[in-house]
């Protein structure tokens, strides 16, 4: 972290005293000298990969100002020089260990541009996997957040215990956490038969770890002591400032594209939303730990109900070669027919969102007709909370700032595309 | 292979989608009545759940107010499209809600601007939410949003050169297989 112990202008004091005089009831006064600009990032190991800039007095944040864009990787500009097929694990780069429901979600747009649906059983798989690397993706999160706060034995649990999921869902896709399992009309590969006892195991463990993790977590009074009452977000500022995932759960908001707007086997399965009242950085925590708990319900009756049948679209299946479909016989893979080079999807457009762990994510695909998308625009959940920063944070001492930041679940690399 | 899919069988629609597909159409109408001369068309997307409204420039404002008026508080998506032979820029906004009734559907706002000066005005005293993703469509496609209070690079790097990366103009630029970029010659 780095200090800029040059007072500001008094221009820039100037254009400051606005927002003090909002801060005062927060006990902020407005002696403009005594503002320090502080600049955490973008090389800080726990900020990741952006800048925040915050403008102290004392050690109080009078404003904060997020500058995303390190990780920016042009996505939305390289899929319209790609074909529809390598935009697939385009998608999934940015946001690692969540990379599923970003692939639901993209083939989901184009399924509906094609104008075709995944059988049942596909729809299940993809189910399955989204959950794994949901829960997956929670407990990176909590690490993360953990040593932010600097309690390093939850940094060491959450990436030892997402471990399992991303071993299970090695053992379903054949990757630990770039798959592109989702393909349009289907899925890449069946279960093996061992899997779902694998899974029961998995979750069994996890399910005996769980109250562990509420006492080293949770009810862990220092980790108490620095979440309660901090960066309380209200429900009419989330309603406002477009928040999404368990950030605006925690706030009280009962929204969740898996009910809102159901995709894959979502309607079928059994399920609940967690949703808490109090909006500050505890309850947020908590809300991940009680959505972990409802994954691991989605999984178990995923896997119940389980319908038989073709993982793959039987258009699509009619256009393998004989090679394939002994492939898709025998082992019951599927092979990327060659029309899938030149995939051309008629002229239109098509919008689809999926919950991904950090929340909604929004995809726009607009087609010309060509094998390449005219224009396909993404929004992730955390390039949406991004504006946090800027509302939650002024007002609270600079100590707060790592709690909340992790509390927001906030990964850069999603943000910035 | 497209035209092959889409005449494909249609899946199975479940009851509770056709119900949800018959609130998306009632509620097409009932925008169509508050907006009235407001708008140009309204078009229902049944695949996407969403309700498509063009709006001219100058009732974009106008038409924002009304819409969050009946519960669209928050947008998804602010982006601009960029269709180079008509000389125009579509700035299409995704807008959602969060309540019960209406979170299924989503509202897509749409506005043609002129590609050699686009420029709109800003949202944000309407939808906050907006904020960051205006300051995203004006660094990539050059719109202009008057009064929007802090108009400045938000995912561009300061360094970087050329105007509007987002516009179809904009070539990336490409290695051919095998060529090494060698900075320190």
């Amino acid at each position: 972290m780095e200090v800029d112990s040059k007072s500001i202008s008094t221009q820039a004091i100037e254009e400051l005293s606005k927002e003090l005089i909002q801060q005062r009831e927060l006990g902020v006064t407005e002696e403009g000298e005594r503002l320090i600009e502080l600049q955490i990032g973008p090389t800080h190991p726990g900020s990741g990969h952006m800048r925040i800039r915050v403008w102290v007095d004392g050690d109080i944040i009078v404003r904060c100002d997020p500058d995303i864009g390190f990780v920016f990787r042009t996505i939305e500009k390289l899929s319209e020089n790609r074909i529809y097929m390598k935009t697939i694990p385009l998608v999934e780069r940015p946001s690692l260990l969540d990379t599923t429901p970003m692939t639901i979600g993209y083939i989901n747009a184009l399924e509906k541009l094609m104008g075709i649906e995944p059988p049942p059983r596909a729809k299940y798989l993809r189910t399955i996997l989204a959950e794994l690397t949901r829960i997956a993706s929670h407990l990176y999160g909590i690490g993360i957040f953990a040593i932010f706060l600097g309690h390093s034995t939850g940094f060491m649990w959450g990436f030892g215990d997402r471990e399992l999921f991303v071993e299970l869902a090695n053992q379903l896709s054949g990757a630990r956490i770039t798959y592109a399992y989702v393909i349009p009309g289907g899925v890449r590969r069946d279960m093996p038969q061992s899997f779902p006892d694998n899974v029961e195991k998995a979750l069994r463990y996890f399910e005996k770890r769980l109250p562990d993790w509420y006492k080293m977590f949770l009810n862990n009074p220092v980790v108490e002591k620095r979440l309660r009452e901090v960066g309380i977000l209200r429900k009419n500022d989330a309603a406002k400032l477009g928040i999404t995932g368990p950030n605006l759960r925690a706030s009280g908001i009962e929204y969740d594209v898996r009910i809102a707007d159901p995709y894959e086997a979502y309607d079928e399965l059994d399920f609940m939303v967690p949703v808490a009242d109090e909006g500050d950085a505890y309850a947020r925590a908590l809300v991940r730990f009680e959505e972990i708990k409802q994954s691991i319900n989605i999984i178990r009756d995923a896997l119940r109900k389980m319908p038989g049948g073709d993982i793959i679209h039987p258009q699509i299946a009619r256009m393998f070669n004989p090679l394939m479909k002994k492939i898709y016989e025998e082992s019951r893979r599927v092979k990327f027919p060659g029309v899938f080079a030149s995939l051309k999807p008629p002229k239109g457009e098509a919008t689809a969102r999926v919950e991904a762990g950090r929340g909604e994510a929004l995809f726009y695909l607009v087609s010309d007709g060509s094998p390449k998308p005219y224009r396909f625009r993404w929004t992730t959940p955390s390039y949406r909370n991004a504006i946090l920063f800027k509302y939650l944070v002024p007002g609270h001492r600079l100590a707060d700032l790592p709690a909340i930041y992790g509390s927001i679940d906030y990964f850069p690399p999603e943000a910035d595309r | 292979m497209a035209s092959q899919s889409a005449t494909g069988p249609q899946a199975q629609q479940s009851q509770e989608r056709l119900q949800a597909i018959k609130a998306l159409d009632e509620l097409a109408s009932r925008l169509k009545n508050i907006l009235g001369s407001l708008t140009g068309s309204i078009t229902v997307d049944k695949k996407s759940m969403a309700i498509n409204i063009e709006v001219d420039k100058s009732k974009l404002l106008d038409a924002a107010k009304i819409l969050r008026g009946l519960g669209f508080e928050h947008v998804k998506s602010l982006t601009g499209v960029d269709h180079m032979e008509t000389g125009i820029i579509e700035l299409v906004i995704h807008i959602g809600s969060y309540r019960k009734g209406l979170r299924r559907f989503m509202v897509i706002l749409r506005t043609k601007l002129d590609r050699k000066d686009p420029r709109a005005p800003t949202l944000i005293n309407i939808w906050p939410s907006s904020e960051l993703q205006e300051r995203e469509a004006w660094e990539m496609f050059g719109i202009v949003f008057e009064g929007h209070p802090d108009l400045r690079r938000l995912l561009l790097p300061e360094e970087f050169e050329g105007l509007w990366p987002g516009r179809r103009d904009f070539a990336i630029v490409t290695r051919k297989a095998g060529e090494v970029e060698e900075p320190w010659k």
